[in-house]
């Protein structure tokens, strides 16, 4: 067994602190399990969103037909005004707004701030939870107006609606799956559950959320606006 | 694990980051707003969207400030997407080719 003492076998930095991580007798990740697990999952699940965009890549390459604008494609009038792909930056400041109070969120909990947690927690469930609905609204508005189906659209290129579909509904899930996870956690929190086993899951919560924020700042800038 | 193994950092920071995120994305927007074209248009949304994903990876995932053993874990597989994107990438351009030269009508 290592003689230093637990605390300081994780404080060597670099690479020579990485080799002593893998290769002393020790756990190789200074981080609760859950959190370990967290980061794996996520790493997975990059590989999902890369696969389902790198195919979208591949079928928009080789299409002949016209690929639909998707700034045009997602305008909206408001007031009269007609402003290209307006609701999809809505989204776009929502998800980053309830990133950023779920990275508060995560700092009052290991404060121990147990109210703060819940209340920005809450916030956040509640701002993911509208930009499911605004993709509701996008989702309806494109399948009765404009007539998009998976397997074609009245503006060109078949292959825009089930790229579209595939990869905006395989987030809003992930979105909708992050509302329901931060709900039962935060109501956990709330009930005073881990005031015994120490705030991690917090973090972890969060490190799933900031996940589907960062894979909204891909498919924004693939999808939407190139 | 010790019960205070969290992060911990200044809140400040994180409302910096939200702001510049909010900045980030309004360029972003903008790049379509403006009708940018061509090189520029998709060299700025690369940026933007690069500086962005960085900050929120850096920072509201906190990974900045943990050990070089995990950063290894999550960036080294990532190779294999570029691979996988560049073989994509050369079949997609085979593709439009054959359609062109035996489909298109």
């Amino acid at each position: 067994m290592d003689t230093r003492t637990r605390e300081d076998s994780y404080t060597e930095p670099g690479v020579s602190g990485m080799v002593a991580d893998w290769a002393a007798d020790k756990q190789a990740f200074d981080m609760p399990w859950g959190k370990l697990m967290m980061w794996i999952f996520l790493l997975s699940d990059t590989f999902i969103f890369s696969i389902f965009l790198t195919s979208y890549m591949n079928v928009r390459m080789s299409a002949t037909a016209e690929w639909p604008n998707p700034s045009e494609v997602f305008a909206l009038e408001i007031a009269g005004v007609h402003l290209p792909l307006i609701l999809i930056a809505i989204m776009t400041f929502v998800l980053i707004t309830s990133s950023g109070t779920m990275a508060m969120a995560v700092n009052c909990a290991y404060r121990r701030d147990r109210r703060k947690t819940v209340w920005l927690m809450t916030a956040t469930a509640l701002l993911g939870a509208s930009f499911v609905g605004m993709q509701a609204f996008e989702w309806t508005k494109l399948i009765v107006e404009e007539g998009v189906r998976p397997w074609g659209n009245p503006m060109g290129a078949a292959q825009f609606g089930s790229t579209f579909f595939m990869i905006t509904g395989f987030h809003g899930m992930h979105v909708t799956a992050g509302v329901i996870y931060l709900a039962i956690v935060a109501r956990r929190v709330a009930k005073g559950r881990y005031e015994q086993k120490g705030y991690a899951i917090v973090e972890i919560a969060g490190l799933y959320w900031h996940f589907v924020d960062l894979v909204w700042v891909f498919i924004f800038a693939f999808f939407y606006l190139w | 694990m010790s019960e205070t193994a969290g992060q911990q950092h200044p809140i400040g920071i994180y409302l910096k980051i939200w702001l510049l995120l909010f900045v980030l994305s309004t360029f972003s927007y903008l790049v379509d707003y403006f009708h940018l074209e061509g090189f520029l248009r998709w060299s700025l949304i690369l940026l933007f969207m690069f500086l962005k994903a960085g900050f929120i990876i850096a920072i509201f995932m906190h990974l900045t400030w943990e050990r070089l053993s995990l950063k290894y874990v999550l960036f080294l597989p990532l190779l294999a997407i570029a691979v996988l994107i560049a073989l994509m990438s050369i079949e997609g351009d085979h593709t439009h080719l054959m359609r062109l030269t035996f489909f298109d009508e």
